[in-house]
């Protein structure tokens, strides 16, 4: 079951601005909602995303129950090496997933 | 004092004007003739939904990484290539890749069913192929597998025109879509025709009246946070009138998919949509 789509450019320059977009599945029950006989139903968010470049955190974003079923999240940060950008989302109920991108950067 | 002379005295000034104003010729056609005054929209001047977005729900919908219909497309793909069943069988087995041997099927559908001897969905064609070739039990309307798998063989249509139905034993269906699309119906007593056809482009409660083109089905709905087909959608407006709805898979609701459909021909189908 596909659970992560991530967006990142193959190839980049060094230096360069690159745009990094991300979008998980994730139904992201508020914990308002109440079912049709009253009963409330409990929350079940994404609470954190993290994005780390060649394992150096470039990105961290606390989410909360504001933010809408299948979180997309994206960002701007600068190639500087050639490497992998890792992406990890952590969440209620022990949600935990990642995924990671390569990336090419020529001088 | 003659009857003429008791009349006039009975009658307000406010009264006698609005009398006036009824008798003049045009408005009296018009009180006469409001069941007939949808107008279909010309060809050229269909526009899909898409239009009618803001800019951020426009781009979620161009970029395939941004859309949260891919993952029901993804899902769809998955349940495509697995084998289900009695006879143990995956849609691969017998109809291989989905993007050689389904592309245009969702842009010629619904279609008409020999067997069935009326028109399905592409929902209900689903579920006849599991039953008969899979042995594999129906899968339930807006669960999320059928939701999948419809929106993955939508996908494969996308770009392409809706066909325009040919076949002849679909003429009655599509008049019978056709009379369900303009007439009045619920406590709210308005056709799909009045809005659709006659105000598109106009306000309804600070949102754009579109045509109501099913060009991006299943569509991912803001409204929903998820995905959904065209009969829920036709379900929201109707029960929008104060109406009774069709159960999920009613021939009502089939008939009216088909004249949709014809509606739009030629138009190009997105499938994923995103609405809002």
């Amino acid at each position: 079951m596909a659970r992560a789509l991530i967006n990142v450019p193959q190839k980049a320059t060094r230096g360069q601005v690159i745009e990094i977009k991300t979008l998980i599945s994730h139904i992201m029950e508020t914990g308002f909602r109440h079912d049709n006989v009253g009963k409330p139903i409990p929350r079940n968010i994404i609470t954190g995303f993290v994005a780390r470049y060649n394992g150096e955190e470039i990105f961290r974003a606390d989410l909360f129950p504001a933010i809408a079923a299948n979180p997309f999240v994206s960002f701007h940060t600068v190639a500087t090496e050639s490497g992998t950008i890792d992406f990890e989302w952590t969440g209620d109920n022990g949600f935990h997933e990642t995924g990671s991108a390569k990336i090419t950067v020529e001088s | 004092m003659g009857k003429a002379k008791r009349a006039h005295h009975l009658t307000s000034t406010w009264a006698r004007r609005a009398l006036r104003a009824f008798a003049h010729p045009t408005l009296l056609l018009l009180a006469l003739c409001n069941f007939a005054l949808a107008t279909e929209i010309p060809l050229d001047q269909r526009r899909s939904g898409y239009e009618d977005l803001g800019r951020d729900t426009k781009a979620m919908q161009d970029d395939d990484t941004a859309n949260p219909a891919t993952f029901g497309v993804l899902d769809g793909e998955a349940i495509w290539n697995s084998k289900v069943g009695s006879a143990n069988k995956s849609c691969a087995d017998c109809h291989g890749d989905a993007a050689q041997s389904m592309k245009g099927v969702a842009a010629r559908y619904p279609a008409f069913d020999a067997r069935e001897g009326r028109p399905v969905d592409l929902e209900q064609r689903i579920n006849l192929e599991r039953r008969d070739r899979q042995g594999a039990p129906p899968l339930k309307y807006e669960s999320h597998e059928l939701l999948a798998l419809t929106v993955y063989l939508g996908r494969q249509s996308r770009g392409m025109p809706i066909a325009e139905a040919t076949d002849p034993r679909l003429a009655p269906f599509i008049a019978q879509g056709r009379a369900l699309f303009e007439q009045r119906q619920g406590q709210i007593n308005m056709s799909c025709a009045q809005c659709h056809d006659d105000s598109w482009g106009k306000k309804l409660a600070g949102n754009v009246v579109p045509q109501a083109h099913p060009t991006g089905y299943p569509i991912y709905r803001l409204e929903w946070q998820g995905l959904g087909s065209l009969q829920r959608r036709l379900r929201n407006c109707i029960v929008g009138m104060r109406a009774e709805g069709y159960e999920f898979g009613a021939p009502d609701y089939v008939a009216l998919e088909l004249f949709l459909m014809q509606r739009a021909r030629g138009m190009t189908i997105e499938t994923p949509g995103v609405r809002p």
